[in-house]
């Protein structure tokens, strides 16, 4: 699997045999049957530290506590908000996770239907009831700019090594931008900034791992 | 891809963007999207096309069968048209009869081709008053990405053009082009929000649209079909401004529908 | 199985069928994966003359929330073949055939979803039939698969089906519409080809035990083929986001 030490990427199949639990531990993306390792979704294969995973090029938002997403509020009960957080099921936001002093039934005043919110995953042990925060630094409701949509499994691209890319898309949109880890980008700027950065959110979603993306995403920028 | 929320804040930069002049997709207001139509794709249909308008895919075919004619109009085929929204083309689609959308969908799609007598009726009867052709248009939209309305009559249109009457599978000699009356006439739909009008709206642009109006023009620039939806309205300054608009964008699609079902410029069969 | 004319005859002294193939031959086939926008994934599949479209949603909530399966996820299959696929009209809407085809080619696909890792979750997919000529069951499933693999679905492998059948007293591989018509039987297979586990099996016709096996060894032989298409169709498309050293 190495390459002059570099680790290829190789493209793996549902069912691709990947390895033997005799010489490898099974990670995320991958399931064992009879002491064989095989991947369970379609991705990159990955081997570090005779650890075998698979990154999804596909697929929902997989929530971890501690990172932070930008949400849709598409429920308002009485005591929670129920938010769209572009994973398989909604994320709750319980009154006593906001900044502010919310009465029980008062919710719809402060957060209502379509509100957008810059959040933390609290906790998410189960997929099926994540939390997510409002109480840290930096996290509020959004108002102005836009939403980008984005696959969510392509966010590490869009940031770039060392925030490389994202640095990049500021600098020649001046646009104000934060990438949310569940693939949802808000941007903030004029209208042309706005388009450039779409077109390049595409073109990295294209070619997300190809070698020279760096450099082509930068002609892009450069070159409207 | 597949959800459909927009955003309260995604509403405000588009009814910003309407200010500053752009779409959300960087279009003009008078801007179509790429168009591709491509005909002759069902073998068991008598006729059929798809239509890419952007991302949004249609598939219509035709089939004709023999039954009875209206008792008002004995020598003459029948004419009937069908829409199926089904849960491949997007999330918020269902599966189960033909809803409301669907059902106005269909009429609009018919309604242009019945009152422009695209297809020679009269031409389809087999026994007076006993046995004639029905023409069956199916629609079925297989990617939602916006602005069924064109699509669909475009599509609907493309594949009666090119399809035939199946004399054969009844024993009655060899198929033969299925008769074509009148010029189609290309319907042309548009959509209003923060106060501007866009033509061909894609998917966001049909979300937060106040309003939508229809235009069928005929290839000398007259009206053929309209139809008005959503709770918005329109001055009637914006109306005279939207059938200028639907003629002279009819022209341009009518060239890709000439051309793409072999048709020369303006030929009446 | 319809009454066979008398003079029809399915194969001919040089055992040729009557498209021409050998008895072991498939129709063609042509395998594209994600042709569509909207869907999560999706699959577009020509076999012989069908042309079936197939796409997937999910995995989402399962809304309503009472009808949630707490520990796995549901998988919805949904079979339509649009009106203008078959030689007379068909009504619009589902009938008879076509629920009892969704409810086996769901269960079949159920097997091999990881269900386990989602509960509470639905995963629908669609499969519509736009051009029908035989085999439409083995052809949907096979593209269902695909748009499965397509969306991300966690998944232990990719199914693939082929039918066998009998006609004029031979065993052939993928039955044509002639063949489904007059033939003596028709065996719709669809199995998980890493361990050939048999996830979907039907027959109508007559068949002996003997004639039974060498149909299904057939069908498996053509499954095997039509998953490497499948698996091609699937690089295809994502080795342009790899990257071309894999080539």
């Amino acid at each position: 699997m190495q390459r002059k030490g570099k680790v290829t990427r190789e493209l793996v199949l549902p069912s691709q045999l990947l390895g033997d639990t005799k010489k490898y531990k099974a990670g995320v993306g991958t399931f064992v049957e009879d002491g064989k390792i095989y991947a369970e979704r379609l991705g990159i294969l990955n081997i570090k530290d005779n650890v075998i995973t698979v990154t999804p090029l596909r697929g929902k938002y997989e929530p971890k506590a501690g990172d932070v997403v930008v949400g849709i509020v598409i429920e308002v009960g009485a005591a929670v908000w129920m938010v769209d957080i572009n994973a398989i099921y909604p994320a709750f936001l319980h009154i006593n996770e906001v900044p502010w002093f919310v009465e029980v039934g008062n919710t719809s005043k402060f957060l209502n239907y379509g509100d957008v919110i810059l959040a933390k995953v609290k906790s998410a042990g189960e997929p099926d009831k994540v939390q997510i925060t409002l109480k840290d630094r930096g996290l509020h409701k959004i108002n102005g700019g836009t939403l980008i949509e984005t696959e969510p499994t392509k966010v590490p691209r869009i940031i770039g090594k060392n925030a490389s890319m994202i640095t990049a898309l500021k600098r020649y949109t001046n646009c104000r931008i934060f990438v949310g880890r569940n693939g949802r980008i808000w941007a903030d700027g004029t209208p042309e900034g706005i388009q450039k950065i779409e077109r390049a959110i595409r073109l990295i979603e294209r070619e997300a791992h190809t070698y020279g993306l760096t450099e082509r995403v930068l002609a892009l920028l450069k070159g409207e | 891809m597949s959800e459909s929320v927009v955003s309260e804040i995604k509403r405000k930069y588009m009814h910003k963007l309407a200010q500053a002049n752009k779409r959300i997709d960087g279009r003009s207001f008078n801007e179509y999207r790429p168009l591709r139509i491509e005909t002759g794709i069902i073998k068991k249909a008598e006729g059929s096309a798809k239509v890419e308008l952007g991302n949004t895919k249609i598939l219509v075919g035709i089939k004709l069968e023999q039954g009875e004619p209206y008792p008002d109009t004995p020598d003459s085929g029948v004419l009937t048209t069908n829409a199926e929204l089904i849960p491949m083309a997007s999330p918020e689609f269902e599966a189960g009869p033909p809803d409301e959308n669907a059902i106005e969908l269909a009429r609009v799609v018919d309604r242009g081709i019945r009152e422009t007598e695209v297809i020679d009726l009269e031409k389809l009867c087999i026994e007076p008053g006993e046995k004639v052709w029905i023409v069956f248009i199916d629609i079925h939209v297989l990617d939602y990405d916006g602005n069924l309305f064109d699509a669909s009559s475009l599509a609907a249109i493309a594949a009666l053009l090119t399809a035939k009457v199946p004399n054969e599978r009844f024993d009655m000699g060899e198929d033969e082009p299925l008769p074509i009356k009148n010029d189609p006439p290309i319907s042309c739909t548009f959509v209003k929000y923060g106060g501007v009008i866009a033509v061909d709206p894609c998917l966001e642009e049909e979300i937060i649209a106040e309003a939508r109006l229809t235009v069928a023009t005929d290839k000398d620039g007259n009206i053929r079909a309209m139809q008005k939806g959503l709770s918005g309205s329109f001055t009637i300054d914006e109306v005279r401004k939207i059938i200028k608009a639907a003629v002279d964008n009819g022209a341009r699609i009518r060239k890709i529908l000439n051309e793409s079902t072999g048709r020369e410029n303006g030929k009446e069969n | 199985m319809s009454k066979k004319p008398e003079d029809l005859k399915l194969i001919d002294e040089n055992g040729r069928r009557i498209d021409g193939r050998k008895p072991d031959e498939l129709r063609p086939v042509k395998i594209k994966a994600g042709p569509l926008y909207r869907a999560d994934g999706s699959c577009y599949i020509e076999w012989g003359n069908n042309k079936i479209l197939a796409a997937v949603y999910g995995p989402k909530e399962t809304l309503p929330r009472h009808e949630q399966h707490p520990l796995k996820a549901i998988v919805n299959a949904r079979y339509n073949m649009a009106s203008f696929s078959v030689e007379e009209r068909k009504r619009p809407g589902p009938d008879r055939r076509s629920i009892e085809i969704s409810k086996v080619v769901g269960e079949a696909l159920e097997h091999i979803i990881l269900v386990e890792k989602l509960p509470r979750a639905t995963i629908d997919i669609n499969i519509e039939v736009l051009d029908a000529d035989a085999g439409t069951r083995c052809a949907g499933l096979t593209a269902a698969a695909v748009a499965l693999a397509d969306a991300g679905i966690p998944m232990r492998d990719i199914p693939v089906a082929c039918s066998a059948g009998k006609v004029d007293g031979q065993v052939v591989l993928d039955l044509c519409k002639e063949e489904d018509n007059y033939g003596e039987a028709d065996m719709p297979v669809a199995i998980a080809p890493r361990k050939k586990e048999i996830l979907l099996l039907q027959m109508d016709g007559h068949l002996t035990p003997q004639e039974f096996d060498e149909a299904l060894e057939l069908a498996i032989k053509g499954c095997e083929i039509v998953s490497k298409l499948q698996k091609e169709a699937l690089l295809e498309k994502y080795i342009k986001e790899v990257g071309r050293e894999n080539e």
